[in-house]
């Protein structure tokens, strides 16, 4: 589905100083996720601890933005109109570290065709000052 | 280390107050109507009543989701309080009464009315779930990470984590049936029940997909009600009329992040660990446990709680619940014997601890299991929620 248009609308996060960086590196076409520079393990949802190691020595840095889906979801029901049923939403693990995920959309594809074990690559959709990371599957 | 009650938390009266789908009522006067049931079934007056605990206090957002809390029930019945609380950061709904239960075992109160109110059905009226997003609304908390995906439902959250499920198990969506037909053929034995009508698998089959893999029928159903349980010290329910029943454990255990996404294996949730913890506290067993109430916000919330509290072996709750008659008033394990949230609505965990009680009373009527009641657990929560009660009389 090459022709896939990103919704109009979504609902867009209230920005923390901590997830600033994750829904703003869009931008610049990265997707940056808490790193801990002492251990080099990944936080998501971001926070200024390590939850492996306790340190505080933490910032955002960029990933690959490849990913692999490990669970995923059509939604049929109408839950919320501004954005139109059905679409995918999806659990992705990022390929630095498969026990960081992501909840997110797997877009330009049909929803029934994302399957657990699909390779995807991060692009983002511009919202105001919100860059939303999605999905996309890697053309095998 | 264990945590041991010594028999001194018990359960000396219930109370439910009307319960269906857009009453009309507002959730505090079904707060009301539910304490005052449930103290005066208990023997006691309002002026026996020392302690007010209840869930979520005034703090979650969402239309309806709180009737009332805890000093709003205590200011409306001139309660006079040692000990109070209303929480939403515990160990799951069940959270304020386990708290209530050490409360009482410490000597900081007698009696303890816990109670938990819901109106969604009518606060939601024909606004629908959807209607709290619109215009500048913004997502924080969990919601920051879903709500931009068109996830704002814990249908969607929860479907996720049961397609991991399904796909590393093998649990199929015929399996999964089997616990919206047993908790919609208990409500039809229940007088309290909402949706009594039979429902058969074809009907499961052919409805109408929410969030795959989850149908009309895996999702519970918002309505207006309230219950109440009274928690009382054993020393102080000396000559009340009621058996007491015994609290003989309870377990909330968190041992991982609270996300719905990055617990280590998708296939688990923190129910879990509250049931790890809770069996750390007592010597009984899985396989004493007579009847179980367990959270079934959705279908698969039922399926966790089967396989976190030991009932058969991890990824093998599909086979476990196959046809249903294990999990039926006439099996090994009945489940959902007043027809759970699916079918008798959802009064988020409170309606399993009442059902729990009801059964070890010997009052289930025409939904009682057929086998002898002496052991019960009642479990609420899902996702990185979650809280276990295991009572005996």
């Amino acid at each position: 589905m090459s022709d896939y248009k990103s919704p109009e609308t979504r609902i867009l996060p209230e920005i923390t100083d901590e997830s600033r960086a994750f829904w703003t590196g869009g931008e610049r076409g990265e997707l940056l996720i808490y790193k801990c520079l002492d251990c080099q393990g990944l936080i998501h949802p971001p926070a200024p601890a390590c939850y492996h190691c306790q340190s505080i020595n933490v910032a955002p840095r960029p990933v690959s933005g490849r990913a692999t889906v490990a669970a995923k979801t059509i939604n049929v029901h109408s839950f919320n109109p501004a954005m139109p049923s059905p679409f995918s939403v999806a659990i992705v693990e990022l390929e630095e570290d498969a026990s960081t995920r992501l909840t997110t959309n797997v877009i330009g594809c049909p929803p029934e065709s994302v399957h657990i074990g699909m390779k995807v690559q991060v692009e983002f959709e511009h919202y105001e000052d919100v860059w939303v990371p999605v999905f996309r599957p890697v053309a095998s | 280390m264990s945590g041991d009650l010594q028999g001194r938390a018990v359960i000396t009266g219930i109370g439910q107050s009307q319960t269906g789908r857009r009453l009309g009522r507002t959730g505090f006067e079904l707060t009301i109507e539910a304490c005052k049931k449930a103290i005066a079934d208990a023997g006691l007056s309002v002026e026996d009543i020392d302690g007010v605990a209840s869930y979520p206090g005034p703090g979650l957002g969402a239309t309806g989701m709180s009737g009332a809390s805890t000093t709003q029930l205590h200011a409306a019945l001139g309660i006079k309080a040692k000990w109070y609380l209303g929480a939403s950061e515990v160990a799951g709904q069940l959270g304020p009464l386990m708290e209530a239960c050490m409360a009482v075992s410490l000597g900081f109160a007698n009696h303890v009315v816990c109670f938990r109110s819901v109106w969604e059905s009518t606060a939601q009226g024909s606004g629908g779930f959807g209607g709290s997003f619109r215009g500048s609304y913004r997502a924080s908390g969990f919601m920051e990470w879903t709500a931009p995906y068109g996830a704002i439902s814990a249908a969607n959250w929860i479907a996720m984590l049961c397609d991991a499920y399904m796909h590393r198990n093998g649990m199929t969506r015929e399996q999964l049936a089997m616990i919206a037909l047993n908790a919609r053929r208990n409500a039809g034995l229940n007088p309290a029940g909402i949706y009594r009508d039979p429902l058969t698998l074809d009907d499961y089959m052919s409805a109408r997909i929410i969030s795959t893999p989850f149908c009309l029928f895996d999702c519970d159903i918002p309505a207006d009600g309230a219950i109440a349980i009274i928690v009382s010290r054993r020393d102080a329910s000396n000559g009340l009329p009621r058996t007491p029943i015994n609290v003989e454990a309870f377990g909330g255990g968190l041992y991982e992040r609270f996300t719905w996404d990055q617990r280590a294996d998708l296939t688990t949730m923190a129910a879990h660990d509250a049931a790890a913890s809770m069996w750390e506290n007592t010597k009984i067993k899985p396989t004493d446990v007579d009847v179980a109430e367990l959270y079934d916000g959705f279908s698969y919330l039922t399926v966790q709680w089967i396989e976190a509290l030991g009932f058969c072996p991890q990824g093998e709750v599909g086979k476990f619940i196959e046809g249903g008659g294990r999990i039926s008033l006439e099996g090994q394990l009945p489940v959902n014997t007043h027809g759970g949230q699916l079918s008798a609505g959802r009064l988020h965990g409170y309606g399993f601890i009442h059902e729990a009680c009801t059964q070890l009373w010997r009052e289930g009527g025409e939904r009682q299991a057929k086998k002898d009641v002496n052991v019960a657990v009642a479990a609420a929560g899902g996702g990185p929620i979650a809280g276990c009660i295991l009572l005996s009389i």
